[in-house]
């Protein structure tokens, strides 16, 4: 059938304004059903923008945003949004520093989200095998009860990505996940995302074009909220007005 | 920091857990004997006015525990938990008017005596059913809960928080302080309620009344806090802290934040409206002057100083700020707001965690420092994740 159905996000003719400034210009974009897709684009393109706008946190002024054929997005609040399986990482690593390791996985782990079922949860022995094989993909298993606050950069970078991963989203959004990481952090966090991407959905915003060529996917480049280009990593490169917008010409 | 010794007792409790409710047990054992069994002229006596002064520092507690339920775990300052506490009092007080029956100076069987002075000819309304001890009881969890849950679902639904719910609490515990002025609210206004006689039948004036109340706050005490532990140590308790610290995080990782404000709000402002109908019939009596917003935040700075985010150290800092009031009104009564708002500030800038906190820490020094985890200013509820 169409790209509507089979799509797992579809945004279109999404534009949002802040005080006459366009954020997101018309912007339109399709995820398909297990795709890893890289936005890239220079600063203020919109990327962040749009994860806002996809997470339920910025209502668009005009445009649709579909999540799984049926789900309107633009309806939904915050936590409505994560129930239906859409997991966001944020830009600046944020975990809850005065929880443990372990507690922040718990947290996030897949489960009802209610006051009374949280009042009276206990874990099963299932989740925790979860919880130790999501500890291991982290390689933060002998972290576990040390606080998250105490973990270096990198390691909240991927504390946060495995709370994803205990979310067990169908759609994950990442923003920059390897800001401020090394260069072997950074292979190794794309390694990682091409793990995840094999079961699941992924949206990965980045500026590091290293990274992006060591994801090798697809990429749609972002400018001024709305799309400019979109193709493989090479093609985008090659494309005249992608090399404008990042040269400054 | 403490995890390694909390594992494996119920509900985490640790050694501070349950030194606490050790001490707690041993004074209401201690207390009414050393009043009740050792004669006046003893050195071990405890006089009545102490038993009296003691119960009302349990219920003081009682409140802090409450607030630092919302606040230390939830971060939600709230400047209006006196309105709660008043309220629980009040429920109390108009059940303890109805005992005085045809006692009071009018000798009407059926009106207060205040009313009979404004000439009213029947009871209002929302008088009904306090001359039933359980209902009034009822009502002084359930009229502070539903104001809470009211109030809290309009604003946690519209997302204040930080300082402006900290005002919109202020604002509250005052409209309620002016409302509960007015003669026409039919509930004593400035005078408030007094000249209880009894409760239940028994004489409230009597010693062993004084020492069962006591016995009651201490064990209200207990129960808050063993409430507060299940609550925190539970899933949802990290959600709060999870909140605290990180609020639209926790959003997007699929919690309703505003629920679970709500839930704890609820519950805190119930356990404020049992602390203040306990206290009622200790002091003798309830004025508008409890919903003063100085009260409030009174309680906010004695969780300060004990510790925020402990339990045991609120219910600590209740105790020891009100024994440092009681001693300073006596000996220096116009200093005693300036050396409240110094300890406030002093505490802040070199307690960050409290009495409790500094204690802790000694007890840990030759091990490590502890992390500063948490930012010590009062003002940071709010802090929200990278946006």
């Amino acid at each position: 059938m169409s790209e509507y159905s089979q799509s797992l996000l579809y945004l279109d003719g999404v534009t949002v304004s802040f005080d006459g400034f366009r954020a997101l210009n018309n912007l339109s974009l399709v995820v398909a059903r297990g795709e890893m897709r890289a936005i890239i684009g220079p600063n203020g393109a919109g990327k962040t923008t749009m994860m806002d706008v996809i997470t339920g946190k910025t209502r668009p002024d005009k445009g649709d945003v579909l999540f799984d054929g049926s789900h309107d997005l633009t309806k939904l609040d915050e936590a409505a949004i994560a129930e239906l399986g859409i997991g966001r990482k944020f830009q600046r690593p944020t975990v809850f520093d005065s929880h443990s390791v372990l507690d922040n996985i718990v947290l996030a782990l897949e489960g009802p989200r209610g006051v009374f079922s949280s009042l009276f949860a206990r874990l099963t022995g299932p989740q925790r095998d979860r919880i130790d094989e999501v500890l291991d993909t982290i390689r933060l298993t002998d972290r576990r009860d040390d606080l998250a606050g105490r973990l270096s950069h990198g390691q909240k970078q991927w504390l946060e990505i495995g709370m994803l991963l205990a979310q067990d989203p169908a759609l994950l959004l990442v923003d920059e996940p390897a800001a401020g990481m090394t260069d072997a952090e950074t292979a190794e966090t794309a390694a990682l995302l091409r793990r995840i991407a094999e079961t699941h959905s992924v949206v990965v915003v980045e500026h590091d074009m290293t990274f992006v060529r060591d994801l090798d996917v697809r990429v749609t480049v972002l400018h001024e909220g709305s799309v400019l280009a979109e193709g493989s990593l090479d093609q985008v490169s090659a494309d005249e007005r992608v090399i404008e917008v990042y040269l400054g010409r | 920091m403490t995890r390694l010794s909390t594992r494996g007792l119920p509900l985490g409790l640790g050694r501070t857990g349950i030194a606490f409710l050790a001490i707690l047990a041993a004074a209401a054992v201690l207390v009414p004997v050393l009043n009740l069994a050792v004669p006046p002229g003893s050195a071990w006596h405890v006089p009545t006015t102490w038993v009296v002064l003691l119960g009302k520092y349990l219920c003081y507690a009682l409140l802090a525990l409450s607030i630092d339920l919302v606040w230390g775990y939830c971060g939600i300052l709230s400047l209006g938990h006196g309105a709660f506490f008043a309220l629980g009092g009040y429920a109390m007080g108009m059940h303890l008017m109805r005992e005085i029956g045809s006692r009071g100076v009018y000798g009407n069987p059926e009106l207060p005596d205040f009313m009979v002075f404004l000439n009213w000819k029947e009871l209002p309304w929302y008088w009904y059913g306090f001359d039933q001890f359980w209902f009034a009881a009822l009502m002084a969890l359930l009229v502070p809960g539903a104001l809470a849950f009211v109030f809290g679902a309009f604003a946690f639904r519209s997302r204040v928080t930080g300082v402006y719910l900290s005002i919109i609490t202020q604002a509250m515990t005052f409209a309620l302080m002016l409302a509960f002025f007015r003669n026409d609210m039919g509930l004593g206004g400035n005078n408030g309620l007094t000249d209880f006689k009894d409760v239940l039948g028994i004489d409230l004036q009597k010693n062993a009344t004084r020492c069962g109340l006591f016995v009651l706050s201490a064990a209200a005490l207990a129960g808050g806090f063993l409430l507060c532990r299940a609550i925190v140590s539970s899933k949802l308790g990290k959600v709060l802290v999870a909140i605290r610290d990180a609020e639209s995080r926790t959003r997007f990782i699929g919690y309703r934040v505003e629920h679970y404000k709500l839930f704890v709000f609820t519950v805190s402002a119930m356990m404020a409206g049992l602390a203040g109908a306990l206290y009622v019939p200790q002091v003798g009596i309830i004025n508008p002057g409890e919903f003063a917003p100085a009260n409030s935040i009174e309680a906010v700075i004695w969780v300060a100083v004990g510790g925020r985010g402990t339990l045991v150290g609120a219910a600590l800092g209740a105790v020891v700020v009100n024994l440092g009031k009681s001693w300073f009104t006596g000996a220096l009564p116009e200093l005693w707001l300036f050396a409240l708002g110094g300890l406030f500030i002093g505490v802040t800038l070199f307690l960050p965690k409290g009495l409790l906190g500094l204690a802790r820490s000694r007890a840990a020094k030759p091990v490590a420092a502890p992390p500063a985890a948490e930012p010590a200013t009062v003002d940071v509820p709010d802090r929200r994740a990278a946006e």
